[in-house]
């Protein structure tokens, strides 16, 4: 069976998923049709396979943000798998390329959704880390939302104690929501924010407690070790936590998130990444290289500004957006 | 330090050729490879990429280089101008209306940062240009962005009129310019909500306050980190508003940058500031010569000069050469000194300055904890004036009292004065040798907080 077919065969299945889909279709349209679009472009003006295919191929896949080590690699391995099944036709290629780069999302496994590790005994803590502006605290909004809508008891630290406005903001998004929020004033010791939030959570007999941190660039060493304090704080109060360690990334973002992944991962033991701003034009490609270089999963995708608009991230869904236009062509074919 | 990687890179790949006495076809070959991977991997979008390294192996083929005895001095040279051209020429200018108030829309994709660089904008306005300001905050999707102007604009005692979250973003900017008018401030900075390119709903909204106030300047504001997007952003805002400028922010991370190259390369519009930190002074003039130079690592010796000058005090500075003549140089105008070089900004972004810093051994990535400044601080100001006077004062009851005023061990406040003496040792000597005599070379004293 053909990947494509394989592809559109788990996504018409059932009403649930094909909701989900259309929900991925809509949000990534805009990097669906170009790229799609750029990658049909490219095989139909190369009808052979060449150097200079190879090279465009190069830059189509760069021009998504998919990580230029990760892109060298892969075309190396596309060159060397068209010399061996002798492929010279450049629409021949058309499949593989896309069976390449899931295989890179998935690592072969087209189910690989990695659900939040939630403690299930009792209080289960979740830290959200990031660079200024990617958008922590509305993820933190809208995993609330949904945490609450599944009947869970959550509690908000304003752990960003640094920007101007940020508890206030997290404060508008405890009343949207209904949810209480755990905070000091501007300019406290962030860590003894968290101590208290814990302790809030704990008498209150909360489920999530979900933690907000100020944004900080990666190269600034003492604001870094302050986040790993923050950490320690939760880590001495409760035996396991945070459960959850959640980069949060503009899906804007070039080649930096590379290496923010790897140095808020040193510091904070990142197990998860929310990937903002998707409902952009950005393609958000960087993911692909984390998740082959650093073996983190995205968890949740931003497709709005909504409460709402936060999904789950289901690498399928993801792909199948992705490559819609090819999927539908190949059934008309 | 922004661009350092790129940099690096260019300068393993001239190396590699180095050593050779002329440069052939395949090694121009190879060299545009490599600059065309520093570039990608610096997040330059790759059509101006490929448009660049076109140019630069047309040049490097010529004569030039081939025929050059120093091929990688020419090289570098050459990749050197051709970013310089790329990126245009400095214009950190901002336009100044006919009739007051001048206004400038503040413009671009949420957490950007265009609420901080509004607060920056507008302290830079007043402190550089002698303007009175009035910030405008016009965001009111985003919950607390009007607090969060409110409170930057407490911080810089700058005036913010606000309407609360009910108004409509294009009132509230049109009653800005009277309430400017009433209260005759002269700039009017509209914070705007951040949008996505393609909202067309929110980019009409942007299009009717441009209608109604007519801006001097519509700045647009973005993230230095940004990927391949960088291009239909910047693109697409331009297209629907026609901007004025671009301002870069988080420069101080350690992104390559490259979104400046692409943006500059696709609309044509200056960059006109960047944000270099977290402290609303952090906004400076874009340089995209000495940015050229830093990505070349050739350091940035024009900005340290120029940030010296801005905050040394002349006059002081004549009184502690005197001082340190005539080795009357006490705590206090330690003190003094140490807060002059603190206004120049951070001190590991100023070492980041000075050219091959970032190859000596001892000083690439070094990071100077702030904190230790601090610690010296409380130290000196513990001591009575007496004491700050006259070091030799100093004997164990005091040193315990000044350890326990600092919160200090000391063993610190030991090591401070013993420090301190040095250091006068070596003005005094240091001034022994002027006037001609060749002195024997000392050696160097350590400044107690590095």
């Amino acid at each position: 069976m053909s990947f494509f077919k394989k592809l559109k065969e788990k996504f018409t299945g059932s009403a649930e998923t094909e909701e989900v889909s259309d929900k991925y279709k809509a949000g990534l349209s805009k990097t669906r049709s170009s790229f799609s679009a750029k990658l049909n472009d490219l095989v139909a003006r190369y009808r052979k396979v060449d150097e200079d295919f190879f090279e465009d191929l190069e830059e189509v896949l760069i021009s998504a943000d998919v990580g230029v080590n990760t892109v060298m690699e892969l075309v190396a391995e596309l060159e060397l798998e068209a010399k061996r099944q002798n492929i010279k036709d450049a629409i021949d290629l058309k499949e593989l390329i896309s069976e390449k780069l899931v295989e890179i999302y998935t690592d072969g496994d087209y189910t690989a959704e990695v659900p939040l590790n939630l403690n299930s005994a009792g209080l289960s803590v979740i830290l959200f880390v990031g660079v200024n502006g990617v958008g922590k605290t509305t993820s933190i909004g809208k995993l609330a939302y949904q945490l609450k809508q599944e009947g869970k008891k959550v509690l908000l630290v304003a752990g960003d104690t640094f920007r101007a406005g940020a508890i206030e903001q997290l404060g508008v998004w405890g009343e949207r929501i209904g949810v209480e929020v755990i905070k000091q004033s501007e300019g406290s010791d962030p860590a003894a924010v968290m101590y208290d939030g814990i302790q809030a959570a704990r008498s209150r007999g909360a489920d999530v407690l979900l933690c907000d941190t100020a944004g900080r660039l990666q190269n600034k060493v003492n604001l870094m070790n302050e986040l790993s304090k923050v950490k320690r704080v939760i880590e001495r109060e409760i035996p396991g936590a945070p459960h959850d360690v959640l980069l949060v990334l503009d899906a804007t973002t070039g080649q930096n998130a590379l290496v923010q992944a790897k140095t808020f991962s040193e510091t904070t033991d990142v197990t998860g990444i929310v990937l903002t701003k998707l409902d952009g034009t950005a393609k958000g490609g960087i993911v692909l290289a984390i998740r082959k270089e650093l073996n983190i999963p995205v968890k949740y995708v931003g497709l709005g500004e909504q409460m709402t608009d936060l999904e789950k991230f289901d690498p399928n869904a993801f792909v199948y957006g992705l490559f819609a236009d090819m999927v539908t062509e190949q059934q008309m074919d | 330090m922004a661009f350092e990687g790129l940099a690096d890179r260019l300068q393993q790949t001239i190396k590699k050729m180095t050593g050779k006495g002329k440069v052939n076809e395949q090694d121009v070959k190879e060299m545009s490879r490599e600059v065309r991977l520093a570039l990608l991997e610096a997040d330059v979008n790759f059509k101006v990429v490929k448009d660049f390294v076109k140019k630069i192996r047309e040049r490097a083929v010529g004569t030039e280089v081939m025929e050059s005895l120093t091929p990688g001095q020419q090289v570098i040279k050459i990749v050197k101008e051709e970013l310089t051209l790329l990126m245009g020429g400095e214009q950190s200018k901002i336009a100044v209306a006919n009739r007051p108030p001048t206004v400038i829309m503040m413009v671009g994709l949420q957490g950007a940062g265009k609420t901080t660089t509004s607060g920056k904008l507008a302290n830079l306005l007043r402190k550089k240009h002698n303007r009175k300001p009035l910030l405008v905050a016009a965001d009111v999707y985003r919950p607390a962005a009007i607090d969060q102007l409110k409170t930057v604009g407490k911080q810089l005692n700058i005036p913010v009129f606000d309407k609360g979250t009910e108004a409509n973003p294009v009132d509230i900017a049109n009653e800005a310019i009277e309430y400017a008018k009433q209260e005759h401030l002269d700039y009017v900075i509209v914070d705007t909500a951040g949008r996505l390119h393609i909202d067309e709903q929110l980019m009409g909204e942007l299009t009717q306050i441009k209608a109604d106030l007519n801006p001097d300047e519509i700045f647009l504001v973005v993230d230095a980190m940004t990927g391949q997007d960088a291009v239909n952003v910047a693109e697409s805002f331009d297209q629907q508003l026609n901007v004025t400028g671009v301002i870069l922010t988080k420069l101080d991370g350690d992104t390559r940058g490259g979104a400046a190259l692409s943006i500059r390369a696709v609309t044509d519009k200056p960059i006109k500031f960047a944000g270099m930190g977290e402290k609303l002074d952090e906004l400076e003039a874009f340089h995209p010569e000495r940015m050229a130079s830093r990505i070349l690592g050739m350091g940035d010796v024009l900005t340290l000069i120029e940030k010296a000058q801005e905050n040394i005090d002349e006059k002081k500075a004549k009184e502690l050469e005197e001082k340190m003549r005539s080795a009357s140089f006490t705590f206090d105008d330690f003190l003094d000194q140490m807060e002059q070089v603190k206004s120049m900004g951070p001190l590991d972004e100023l070492l980041g300055m000075i050219p091959g810093a970032n190859k000596m051994k001892g000083l690439k990535n070094v990071q100077i904890d702030e904190k230790q400044i601090v610690h010296v601080e409380a130290i000196v100001k513990s001591m009575t004036r007496q004491e700050r006077q006259d070091p030799g004062l100093m004997n164990a009851g005091r040193k315990r009292r000044i350890a326990k005023g600092s919160g200090r061990p000391v063993s610190e406040v030991n090591r401070l004065l013993k420090q301190f003496e040095e250091m006068k040792k070596m003005m005094k000597q240091m001034s022994g040798m002027q006037g001609g005599k060749k002195g024997k070379r000392k050696k160097g004293f350590n400044l107690p907080f590095m």
